[in-house]
């Protein structure tokens, strides 16, 4: 490391980043910092046999730190206080300990929703009402004389029969379980894997990875009509840095990481990798390959397949690896693609080697207030086109500009609260723009000061063409650090009879509008058909832009009261989005994935052909679907 | 309460009252009131009303623009800019010599619409209309929906067509009633009066070329500037269906192109629904009566000219009795392409690059087209004198007055329960105030009622010939305007006749034939036989004229009446039909028309000079592959 001069420059620099990091991913108290690992998995994992040594952020029994039944760690959530104002518990997040005054009027009145109707959860898992794992007791045997650690306790398979979708966790508050696995195993490193999978295959046993439980496409949903035993391969416990190659910029890492110890064990070696999906703090770095996840700032960073230089992945065939480190190739199609967005149908990823970046030296937030919509697409489309973008740049539609204002805190002083007043004059009346039509970009920028500030000018610059007037880091801040705490805030939401999700395309850039439009009307005029009583919160923001097209996010969320059966209502309803979002020329995932949640739609999506590609693959890797968890085919 | 023709005199002193037509079948579609809009304009100033304040509801989602800024968008759209390159790689020509052509083109097409000359037609049309009609009524629940639908998405208003003055009810009623001001599809023939078709121009009226066949770049002009404003929501669209008047009253094979052009921004995505508003307009008395018929014999339309059109003054003076417009429930093509269309089939081609629509995209259309102007049908207002005319087209010779009231009587009573939307102001009274209305075309002498056949003036036998049938011809275009009600019956019953059996395959086979001759005649959408037979098979086992059983079609005693008047409803087109291959020898002026005349057998083959049906015919035949065309 750290072999030059700039030594204490790097310290310096990392711990700016971590500050900065902190700033929307406090972690809690003070937790031991994992160490960059030896290679040597059992040697570690022998010594003493129990995880205290290598306290990840996630433990093996996750569910002593986070929700069973909602999102997130178990001390953070929202809640209307007796004052009816709505507060944030903990002390992880920025947000974390405030009071946010204007959320209750801006949810009373999206939703028509009062805190006087409250659909509350069930408070603790009911062990008996989960069925009895069946177990296969050969595949048992075996498993216990390698010495892999393992669970069938109820607490544990509930915890990883799901992902994040809303039917999961609705039936979870509820206290309703599907199928779940029957046993977990927590391999500790490849070797560990290999000897799962290879049991697997001679007890034909059903294998289901479970990285991060981040998805939002049922992926982890357990096929009701597998009668195998099903295993839970948990990954979580694959989590260190294997080694850092600082004259390639490659770290190998196991695949089990999850982001945020990730970025903060390279953070200290001065290094990162930039890759930060909105479930960064929980999601995992085999999960990302194996949906082909995006970061935030791509722009810079790169998506997961811009990312990755080596992929190791155990399969029933056997592993498969490339034999170099070659930055590019060119022998044939490329295996990682075969990998990478397999969705745990072909195996696990156990090993990757990634690309990392020196940490930026300065990292700068800001936001653009456009009149409207449409003037703030030209922008970005402007922006990618001139391939200036930011490390991240993101537009939010007006509907979801209010959202953002609803969740500011208090503020502290009578000053701030009258330069609010001001700058709220300032753009609606002197500039004329409609409160009711403005839409705000948050921008962040990256990099050494000088090009910062220079490149901030140029975005700046393009926005002014486009109607756009500079509102602030505040504002920008704010934006990215509500992408961490919105999660938490469906829960609250079912709290309170509403129901909600986000989900999301890619489409090219002169579809953009047409799509976002018909999209929401389209979610609109389903709710109104289907006797939603309530007008629905739809609403979009523009996430990521690309040089031929970009990347949309809807939010969509109602109040179910008076309906029977809200769950089959909100998937129908989703269902006629992404039938508008396909008609619209849009994509079936920009990164969420298929799972089983959008498979319906694979065929029109690649075309019978493609499936043919897809399944003659599986059928040679996984003949007997021990990777049975049927997403994408 | 009913109306009578007598009782109108006073009707606009009379107190503000909804009309209920009482007279139609409620079993049948529940269809709405009207209101006579002429009624406050008789007794408020004309003057206060074109003046007033007039602030429309607009679409939610429109992009106010000027006409000039829209012609800008049109020239600047990616299509035209797209068209203009590929001509001129095609030609050699610069993109700018082409640039300006389109320019030119649009600037001959746009529509300038003014308030001025919108209140200065809402003054004069008050005037005019109060002079020729008695009534204009509207059905105010069908203003109520298009007021709701004008705000959600773009609006198509498609009216019928039967005269010049379609249009200007409908921008009149549009404007009484606080509703954005459509602009008009016009045929470019207007602008050949002088300042009349400036002043349509600034009342919205934009103007197409009638035929532009293989015009890449007027096609892509005109094709942009109507989905410009449909996008924008600039102003609802209007044109007609049926692509021309119909000088027979029947409804016309509806033309695809418009519709083409303001389906595919839904298709694309571009907007999210599209409103199809199907609008009946039936008129009393047609104001161009006399001229469809001579029309129809040969004689070429008179050139739209202002002179013409002042010397048409004259009809100022002449009653024309009441006019409905019924505003149909909007159609929402959204909820029409569902399941049908695959909008996705446009992801894969930029958006402005043209193409062809695909074949399911173009049977959608045709079926959409068919569809529409079936609900204009069915919504048609039909007055007392379509029933008669009827009768005394069956009976050349002449009726008593007490057995035509009787005939009617009887007639309406089957019309009502066929769905037949007529407005009836009781039996005598009908008979009465149709004969009144229609002095040019009936004569009633001795108790006796007949078409008026003699000419007024004695000329030459041909001259002769050629009043008398234009007299079969125009008193054909109001029983024509009932045709739609009897039709699917009437073929069956033809084809019972023709079947000579009662077995239902024979029958259904000739029902399938005879369908198809006519295909060119009447409205029957492609691939509707089965359909068709039976809902010509229920409507008349409904009226206990047939039996229908497993195997069998079978007539009942009671039914023959009706089938007999059904099938000689329809004798004179297949009488047309019969003789239409004569004439086929190029029949352009009309002395050469009656070269055949001389073994005409009856009066209802008048009818078989029409044109129309000879036209028809020959189409038919053409379609049919029994004849070949020669020479193009």
């Amino acid at each position: 490391m750290a072999s030059d001069g700039h030594g204490s420059e790097r310290q310096r620099a990392a711990s700016r980043r971590l500050s900065a990091i902190a700033g929307h991913l406090r972690t809690a108290g003070q937790q031991q910092r994992p160490q960059v690992a030896g290679i040597h998995c059992k040697a570690e994992s022998s010594s003493d046999g129990e995880e205290a040594a290598r306290s990840t952020t996630v433990p093996r029994r996750r569910q002593e730190v986070m929700k069973w039944n909602g999102w997130g760690y178990s001390d953070s959530r929202f809640l209307f206080n007796k004052k009816g104002q709505a507060e944030f518990t903990g002390r992880r997040y920025r947000l974390s300990g405030m009071v946010l005054p204007s959320l209750k009027d801006w949810f009373e009145s999206t939703f028509g929703a009062s805190l006087q109707h409250k659909s509350p959860a069930t408070a603790t898992l009911n062990a008996s009402a989960v069925p009895f794992p069946s177990l296969n007791e050969a595949f048992l045997q075996d498993l216990k004389s390698t010495g892999i650690p393992f669970s069938h306790e109820a607490e544990d398979r509930v915890f990883r029969a799901h992902g994040h979708c809303l039917h999961e966790i609705f039936a979870l508050r509820e206290g309703k379980f599907g199928r779940v696995p029957d046993l977990v195993v927590w391999p500790n490193c490849h070797e560990d894997v290999v000897k799962t999978v290879d049991l697997a295959c001679r007890h034909n046993v059903c294998l289901i990875p479970y990285g991060g439980g981040t998805s939002v496409s049922s992926a982890l949903e357990c096929p009701p009509d597998e009668t195998r035993c099903i295993v839970s391969l948990d990954t979580s416990q694959m989590s260190r840095i294997l080694w850092i190659d600082e004259k390639n910029l490659t770290a190998h890492v196991e695949a089990g990481i999850v982001g945020q110890d990730l970025e903060r064990l390279l953070n200290e070696s001065g290094y990162c990798t930039g890759h930060e999906p909105d479930s960064m703090e929980f999601s995992s770095l085999g999960g990302w390959v194996a949906t082909r996840a995006s970061g935030m700032k791509k722009n810079v960073y790169g998506n997961i397949e811009d990312l990755v230089v080596h992929i190791k992945m155990v399969c029933p065939r056997g592993v498969v690896e490339k034999s170099c480190q070659g930055p590019r190739v060119s022998i044939g199609p490329d295996i990682h693609h075969f990998i990478m967005g397999s969705e745990g149908t072909l195996g696990v990823v156990t090993e990757v080697t990634i690309k990392i970046r020196p940490m930026p030296e300065y990292q700068k937030y800001g936001s653009v207030v456009f009149p409207n919509f449409e003037q703030g697409v030209a922008c970005l489309r402007e922006v990618a086109k001139q391939r200036c973008a930011p490390a991240s740049i993101r537009l939010m539609d007006n509907a979801q500009f209010q959202f953002g204002h609803a969740l500011k805190p208090q503020v502290s002083s009578i000053f701030t609260s009258f330069l609010d007043g001001l700058k709220k004059f300032y753009i609606t009346k002197f500039k004329g723009f409609d409160p009711h039509h403005l839409c705000v970009a948050t921008l962040l920028f990256e990099g050494d000061r000088e090009r910062v500030l220079q490149h901030e000018k140029q975005v700046y610059d393009i926005a002014a063409k486009f109607g756009g007037l500079a509102a602030g880091e505040d504002n920008g801040q704010r934006g990215y650090m509500l992408t961490f705490v919105i999660a938490y805030l469906r829960d609250l939401g079912m709290d309170y009879y509403v129901i909600g999700e986000s989900f999301e395309t890619s489409v090219p850039w002169d579809r953009v509008l047409d799509l976002c439009r018909n999209v929401k009307e389209r979610i609109v005029r389903e709710c109104r058909e289907r006797g939603v009583q309530f007008p629905p919160l739809a609403t979009c923001r523009v996430t990521q832009t690309y040089d031929a097209g970009a990347c949309v996010y809807f939010y969509f969320a109602f109040n179910y009261r008076g309906l029977a059966d809200p769950v089959n209502i909100y998937g129908r309803v989703e269902h006629a989005a992404r039938e508008e979002i396909l008609a619209n020329g849009g994509s079936l995932s920009h990164h969420h994935g298929v799972g089983k949640l959008r498979k319906h739609w694979m065929p029109e999506s690649i075309s019978d052909v493609g499936i043919g590609m897809l399944k003659s693959v599986k059928e040679y890797v996984d003949p007997d679907n021990i990777f049975g968890s049927r997403n994408l085919l | 309460l009913s109306h009578t023709h007598s009782d109108c005199c006073c009707y606009h002193n009379s107190p503000k009252s909804y009309i209920l037509l009482k007279t139609w079948d409620p079993a049948l579609k529940k269809r709405d009131d009207f209101e006579d809009i002429l009624e406050e304009r008789r007794s408020s100033s004309d003057l206060r009303y074109a003046l007033r304040c007039y602030v429309p509801v607009v679409y939610k989602g429109i992009a106010p623009c000027k006409p000039g800024v829209l012609k800008t968008a049109v020239l600047q759209s990616d299509r035209l800019r797209h068209v203009v390159a590929e001509m001129s790689k095609e030609t050699g020509e610069s993109a700018d010599v082409i640039r300006e052509e389109a320019s030119g083109i649009l600037e001959e097409m746009a529509h300038r619409l003014r308030l001025g000359t919108v209140r200065f037609f809402a003054y004069s049309l008050s005037k005019a209309f109060k002079a020729l009609f008695q009534r204009v009524r509207v059905n105010e629940d069908g203003i109520q929906r298009l007021q709701q639908s004008i705000q959600e998405h773009p609006v198509v208003l498609l009216p019928s067509h039967r005269s010049y003055m379609d249009f200007l009810i409908m921008s009149y009623i549009l404007y009484t009633y606080d509703l954005s001001l459509p602009v008009i599809a016009a045929g470019m023939d207007f602008l050949g009066m002088k300042i009349v078709g400036e002043m349509l121009r600034m009342s919205g009226a934009f103007f197409i070329r009638r035929s532009f066949g293989g015009d890449k770049l007027y096609w892509a002009v005109f094709s942009e500037y109507v989905k410009t404003m449909l996008r924008n929501g600039y102003a609802p669209i209007e044109f007609f269906l049926e692509g021309t008047r119909s000088r027979t009253c029947k409804s016309l094979t509806p033309k695809l192109g418009l519709l083409n052009i303001v389906m595919e921004p839904f298709f694309k995505g571009e907007v999210f629904d599209v409103s199809l508003v199907p609008i009946s307009i039936s008129y009393e008395r047609v104001l161009e009566e006399a001229l469809y018929a001579r029309e129809l014999l040969g004689v070429p339309k008179p050139k739209e000219s202002t002179s013409g059109l002042l010397k048409a003054r004259k009809i100022l003076s002449e009653d024309y009795g009441s006019i409905h417009v019924y505003f149909g429930h909007p159609v929402s093509l959204r909820s029409l392409a569902q399941g049908r269309i695959n909008r996705s089939q446009y992801n894969l081609l930029p958006r402005h690059i043209p193409r062809r629509p695909s074949q399911e995209t173009q049977a959608f259309v045709n079926e959409t087209a068919y569809r529409l102007v079936r609900l204009q049908e069915e919504n048609m207002v039909l007055r007392p004198w379509v029933l008669v005319a009827a009768l005394l087209l069956q009976n050349p010779d002449g009726v008593d007055m007490e057995r035509l009231v009787e005939q009617t009587s009887w007639l309406r009573g089957l019309a009502v329960s066929f769905g037949a939307f007529l407005d009836w102001p009781g039996n005598t009274k009908a008979v009465a105030s149709s004969l009144a209305l229609h002095t040019g075309l009936v004569r009633t002498e001795g108790g006796r009622a007949q078409l008026a056949m003699e000419p007024k003036e004695p000329g030459s036998p041909e001259e002769d010939l050629f009043d008398r049938a234009a007299s079969v011809l125009s008193c054909a275009s109001y029983r024509n305007q009932i045709l739609h009600v009897f039709l699917r019956p009437a073929l069956l019953g033809m084809a019972m006749q023709m079947a000579e059996a009662s077995r239902k395959d024979d029958i259904y086979s000739c029902f399938s034939f005879l369908r198809d001759v006519f295909s060119n005649e009447f409205i029957l959408c492609p691939g509707g036989t089965v359909q068709d037979f039976d809902e010509a098979c229920y409507m008349l086992t409904k009226c206990a004229a047939v039996h229908v059983q497993k195997q069998e079609v079978v007539a009942t005693e009671k039914g023959q009446r009706i089938l007999s008047f059904l099938t000689s409803l329809f004798q004179p087109f297949l009488k047309g039909y019969q003789v239409g291959p004569a004439p086929f020898l190029e029949l352009v002026d009309y002395p050469r028309h009656f070269c055949f005349l001389g073994f005409l057998p009856s009066l209802t083959c008048y009818e078989a000079l029409s044109s129309d049906v000879q036209k028809n015919a020959l189409a038919a035949l053409l379609r049919m592959k029994v004849v070949r065309k020669l020479k193009v």
